[in-house]
């Protein structure tokens, strides 16, 4: 809303030095959102006259018209000036600036030579003047609007400083001048003049027909008609200018008028040309089916929850949102109807949503109207088409009135201290709530009635903020907190920090990627027809029909984020990301689980009534995911670099595991996106809970990835179950280590966890679990000594006991009780041995 | 670690000396006789012993000067022998005069000692010296994003004051997100915050404009009263700029209590403040609308870096607070009392209050990022610059 202070100051007795800052300064105080100040006008320097085009001498030896004009402009002399346009005639009056003035942007003007001619000056358009984008051309003043040597600069008002508000939804009444001042006048505390006092008296007689069918849709409707306007009639310079600088085109003598009563008011009219009109009105929802093209030239297919204003020839208005077509004022249009209503804030919403067709007029009628200005409004504009369009008052009034709902509300006189933190005292709160336009009466308890124009009052903490944005809210002290017992973190939000410090510690870089991803991520994922990471959740207003979904793994963001830096020249980069991934459930046959139901808001839920609303929402568990490429080591002098590979990824998912104090468990997997033969599925206990290694080929093909990039992908709620809150001390004893080595030679497709497994398990049934400190793999050897299809596996164990020094005898015994356990599950044959 | 060459002498010479075999007594003695044991005599091994080790120019030549003037076959090593089979009488004087001499010529050799060692270590520490400018990356820097970390200590400013973290899920129940905050059904304050909608429109399930439903979790699923703080991804239907982000973090606290008031929750803004931009920053309270507070109220603070100097005439420009003055934080109020009513609490005896802002804003002021792509488009070297805490 764009609210000129020369229109303000005509309803708020601001003093005169008050300036435009500090007016902003003010309103903002009491909570109106002051977005900027426009400054019209403020780099403007006269002269500039109205003048009046004696003569016009075309110049045509130039490639375009070019007039020589002598203008009228109050010396005896006229003024020669030469102009570039055409849209004027001898006669007209027009903006001259003189030589010596400046127009908005610093354009200087003085007297000089062009087109073989001396131009004592320059007649302006509109925009030249900085009034608007109006139209092209000239600007040309209504007859008898001035005369010559007139200042045209208080003429046409071009100085004026317009503020301009953005309306937060509770507060529809400063959408209008009206209800600015009213707060402006609160804020300097000096009289306000209500543009909408003066009540009509009572019409005995009815206007043109009409009847409300949904009270529910419009509790007011009143229509007044005029006659025998002239439809030539131009709407005055100051309503033009006003209309300007709140941002509004001027159209016609009767649009104008009900746009600038809007402004005014803020109560949305509508005028009609009453021959286009056929029959009663009738407010009603649409029926099925119904169509009507709108003043915009669209057709619109309306829907049964759409109000409408209809005639019998159907539809005329989409009401309160925009006119329709057939009814449309034009030219020749000299009989008009008037109409001001009051709709229902929520019909109005819900239309203007549905057919996205967001007006003016929908704008403060889904914000909630005055529900008492109707009547004033319709008389003032009926009384303006009078005034300045010579039209003819028709006696009589159409007033359809549906009851609206009192509103009163009761609170205890101290509500707004309490709320607060600090004393107002009763005779405050009341001269509050009456600057406000509340009716107040009561002692302790206050019983309080909201005025029309306020629907957003409603409960007692409605008053409270009232009195306290009036009081100020810079005046409420500060206390200091209050001391209570938290509990700190939890063990999962403590281990999702410690996570994601120790991935960075060793040397990955977080990302946080969008969650949006689309079928292709699937079918580039290599993911299978069956797989349950294609049961995403859909968008139905996604960013880009692209990427529709939302993700059920965080690879693919992870992808395009390694995509992005190694475009960039970073191709040696490890990334990793915690966030969650969304997996809808599904009912145990396999169908899509019901929505949730839309609870009460008017007392807490029940246990029963939140399990349904849970049972509706997707999982979502929190993953990590990591994804390498290029060297994990650098080259440098010390030497070549290393790559990134599987185990990379898998010592990523390590790094995870002992930040939760869980052991990792890893087996060979197939499992899409990764490489078959260079995946492993990552297991705590028995539980699943990822995966990891190199990517498939065709991944890294799909997704532009360097070859051989790795990634890993967890469920870290998963891990969260699993992990340990108290780790138990380990006993540390002193008495001497043992070791022995073994080599084994095994097929090589023995994974080497099968081959420790069974080393351990050896050791542990020949009675000596507890004396193996840990085991170890040092070498790995494929080659002739080991035989074709065979590898070479050398493990050291080392053994201690708690209580004394072993024997030789004690380790060679569990030695080789493992080999024998090796020898027995995987074939295992010493080497050497 | 640099191993230093071990010389046996240097370590084990006195402890030999223990071990040294004693002469048997000598029955027919004659002390005139004995010439080794002749103060003159004692006085000149002793002078050449300490001549000798003083022109020892090595390690090596110090053990040779050992061998001859300290070890078994060494004129002193003798003339103590011979000491044994003195009379009793003789005994002392000898025993003084020999003991003397050895022991200067030990220390002798000792202090030598340190010496050529002190010397050969200065010469090896040079020879060993590397350059120790050579770049050593080998082992590539992590970072955490700074959203996170940002996020963490915003957090971290109210656990400290006792609030407690409070989570929850990103696709959320409309009823939760809009509902139960006090956004009745087609309520313009809707239309604030531009929904992304799981399909279809009747699934009632949305990607959380706000954190704000944390606010209706915590008061559903815990005791009261209630003290929690909340931080995470938000989304709303904004194309990425320079300034939005269809994908958002907010941080936002909550507190239900009896007797709660808006200068609580200025008392605890301020302490917000503090913990984050430092003492003394002023900070102001502007009316504003949010459907689930009431009274709403948006907060400023000083601008951190000029303190307000750059909004005063003539004060330089400030770029942090674009020459204003103030910062805008955020949003807060106190919880209206409708929401208390949709989760069950008694709103005559429970009030409280709700403070949130936005993550990505407090990091491009605090830190001068400039373009949300930045803090979206995971480019390392961004993160990087971060580090692990901030």
């Amino acid at each position: 809303m764009r609210v000129p202070i020369s229109w303000l100051r005509e309803y708020a007795e601001l003093p005169a030095e008050a300036t435009p800052r500090e007016i902003a300064r003010r309103l903002i105080a009491a909570g109106l959102e002051v977005e900027t100040i426009d400054e019209l006008g403020a780099d403007l320097t006269g002269p500039l006259v109205v003048g009046r085009v004696l003569a016009v001498e075309e110049l045509t030896e130039f490639k375009k018209p070019i007039r020589y004009c002598q203008v009228d402009i109050g010396n005896p002399e006229p003024q020669n000036i030469v102009c570039g346009a055409t849209n004027f005639a001898e006669g007209d009056l027009v903006v001259v600036v003189l030589p010596g003035g400046v127009l908005p942007g610093g354009f200087e003007i003085s007297a000089r030579k062009t087109y073989g001619k001396v131009s004592e000056g320059m007649i302006c358009s509109e925009r030249e003047l900085g009034m608007g984008e109006g139209h092209e051309g000239i600007l040309v003043l209504p007859e008898s609007s001035g005369v010559p040597g007139q200042d045209a600069i208080e003429l046409l008002r071009l100085r004026d400083d317009v503020l301009d508000l953005a309306i937060t939804p509770d507060r529809g009444y400063t959408a209008s001048v009206r209800g600015v001042a009213r707060e402006a006048a609160t804020a300097f505390g000096v009289p306000f003049h209500d543009p909408a006092a003066d009540v009509p008296p009572a019409e005995t007689a009815e206007s043109y027909p009409a009847s409300i069918a949904d009270p529910a849709a419009c509790s007011r409707y009143v229509l007044r008609e005029v006659r025998d306007l002239d439809p030539a009639a131009p709407s005055p310079i100051w309503m033009v200018r006003r209309l300007q600088k709140c941002g509004v085109r001027s159209i016609s003598l009767a649009v104008d008028i009900t746009n600038y009563l809007m402004l005014e008011l803020g109560q949305p009219l509508h005028a009609w040309d009453r021959g286009k009109l056929s029959g009663p009105i009738v407010v009603r929802r649409a029926e099925r089916g119904e169509r009507m093209e709108t003043l915009d030239h669209v057709v619109r297919d309306l829907d049964p929850e759409d109000v409408l204003i209809t005639d019998e020839s159907g539809p005329v208005n989409i009401a309160g949102v925009m006119g329709g077509l057939t009814t449309e004022i034009d030219e020749k249009s000299t009989d008009i109807v008037i109409e001001a209503a009051h709709f229902s804030p929520e019909a109005i919403g819900r239309t203007a949503r549905r057919h996205k067709l967001h007006s003016d007029s929908s704008y403060r009628f889904e914000r909630g109207i005055d529900h008492e200005l109707q009547r004033q409004a319709a008389a003032t504009a009926v009384r303006l088409l009078a005034e300045l369009g010579g039209a003819r008052i028709v006696l009589g009034e159409t007033n359809l009135r549906a009851p609206v709902e009192a509103v009163t509300i009761t609170i205890r006189a101290d509500h707004p201290d309490r709320v607060a933190g600090m004393s107002y005292g009763r005779d405050t709160v009341v001269r509050r709530l009456r600057d406000v336009g509340c009716g107040v009466s009561g002692e302790d308890v206050l019983t309080v009635t909201p005025p029309s124009w306020r629907p957003d009052l409603r409960d007692p903490n409605d008053l409270a903020e009232e009195v306290i944005r009036l009081e100020g809210y810079e005046n409420i002290p500060a206390h200091a907190p209050r001391s209570v017992a938290g509990r700190g973190l939890t063990p999962g939000q403590r281990l999702r920090r410690r996570v994601g410090r120790a991935l960075a510690a060793a040397g990955h870089v977080e990302v946080l990627d969008y969650p949006f991803v689309s079928e292709g991520d699937w079918d580039s994922l290599q993911l299978p027809a069956d797989d349950d990471r294609r049961h995403a959740l859909r968008l139905a207003n996604p960013l880009t029909g692209e990427e529709p979904l939302l993700r059920t793994t965080l690879l693919p963001g992870l992808f395009r984020a390694l995509g992005r830096n190694v475009g960039r020249g970073f191709g040696d980069v490890a990334l990793y990301e915690i966030g969650l991934v969304y997996r809808p459930k599904r009912t145990s046959s396999g169908e899509a689980v019901p929505p949730p139901p839309r609870l009460s808001v008017d007392r807490g839920p029940t246990a029963e009534e939140l399990a349904a609303v849970e049972a509706a929402l997707p999982d979502q568990p929190v993953r990590v995911g990591v994804v390498l490429a290029g060297d994990r080591e650098p080259a440098g002098w010390w030497g070549t670099g290393r790559p990134a590979n599987w185990a990379d990824a898998i010592e990523a998912a390590r790094v995870v595991a002992d930040e939760a104090g869980v052991e990792l468990q890893v087996k060979a997997d197939r499992h899409a996106p990764w490489h078959p033969g260079r995946c492993a599925a990552l297991l705590v206990g028995d539980v699943l809970v990822g995966h990891a290694g190199e990517l498939h080929p065709r991944v890294i093909k799909a997704y532009d990835l360097p070859a051989r990039t790795c990634a890993m992908e967890l469920d870290l709620t998963r891990v969260e179950s699993q992990a340990v809150d108290v780790v138990p001390a380990p006993d540390i004893t002193t008495y001497p280590v043992a070791t022995q080595d073994v080599a084994l030679i095994v097929p090589e497709t023995v994974p080497a966890a099968d081959v420790e497994a069974a080393l351990r398990e050896g050791v542990a049934r020949h009675g000596a679990g507890e004396l193996l400190e840990s085991i170890r793999l040092f070498d790995l050897y494929t080659g002739e000594q080991a035989g074709e299809g065979n590898k070479s596996l050398a493990y050291t164990m080392r053994f201690r006991a708690a209580d004394r020094t072993l024997t030789v005898e004690e380790t060679t015994g569990a030695r080789d009780a493992a080999v024998a356990e090796a020898s027995e599950r995987v074939g295992a044959v010493l080497r050497g041995g | 670690m640099v191993v230093f060459p071990v010389d046996p002498i240097a370590v084990f010479g006195h402890w030999l000396e223990l071990f040294e075999p004693m002469s048997a007594p000598n029955k027919s003695y004659d002390p005139v006789e004995v010439t080794s044991l002749h103060p003159d005599e004692v006085a000149r091994v002793r002078a050449d012993a300490l001549a000798a080790i003083e022109a020892a120019s090595s390690l090596d030549e110090l053990k040779q000067v050992r061998l001859a003037h300290a070890g078994d076959r060494s004129p002193l090593a003798l003339a103590n022998r011979e000491i044994g089979a003195l009379p009793p009488h003789a005994k002392a004087e000898a025993g003084k005069r020999v003991g003397g001499a050895r022991r200067d010529v030990s220390e002798a050799l000792k202090r030598r000692q340190a010496e050529l060692e002190d010397e050969r270590d200065q010469r090896v520490l040079v020879e060993e010296a590397v350059d120790v400018t050579l770049p050593w990356d080998r082992a590539p820097r992590g970072a955490r994003h700074p959203l996170t970390t940002i996020a963490e200590r915003m957090t971290d400013v109210f656990v400290s004051m006792g609030f407690e973290i409070a989570e929850g899920p990103e696709v959320e129940a409309e009823w939760f997100n809009f509902d139960a905050l006090n956004f009745p059904p087609a309520h313009p304050a809707r239309e604030m915050q531009d929904t992304f909608f799981v399909e279809s429109e009747e699934s009632g399930l949305v990607l959380r404009t706000h954190t704000s439903p944390m606010q209706i979790r915590a008061l559903l699923s815990r005791e009261l009263p209630v003290y929690v703080v909340c931080a995470g991804k938000t989304f709303r239907t904004d194309e990425l700029d320079a300034t939005h982000s269809p994908v958002f973090h907010q941080m936002e606290g909550l507190v239900v209590d009896e007797g709660i008031t808006m200068a609580d929750l200025r008392g605890a803004i301020d302490a917000f403040v503090v913990g984050m931009f430092g003492e003394g920053l002023r900070t102001r309270f502007r009316p504003y609308f949010f459907p689930f507070t009431e009274p709403s109220g948006e907060v400023d603070m000083e601008c951190f870096v000029c303190r307000g100097a750059s909004a005063e005439p003539g004060g330089e420009p400030c770029r942090t607070c674009r020459s204003e003055g103030w910062i805008e934080l955020g949003g807060c109020g106190m919880v209206n009392p409708r929401v208390l009513i949709a989760c069950g609490v008694d709103p005559e005896r429970y009030s409280g209050w709700a403070f949130g802002l936005g993550v990505e804003r407090t990091l491009m002021f605090r830190h001068g990022v400039e373009d949300m792509h930045d803090m979206v488009e995971g480019d390392v070297r961004f993160t990087r610059a971060f580090g692990m805490e901030i």
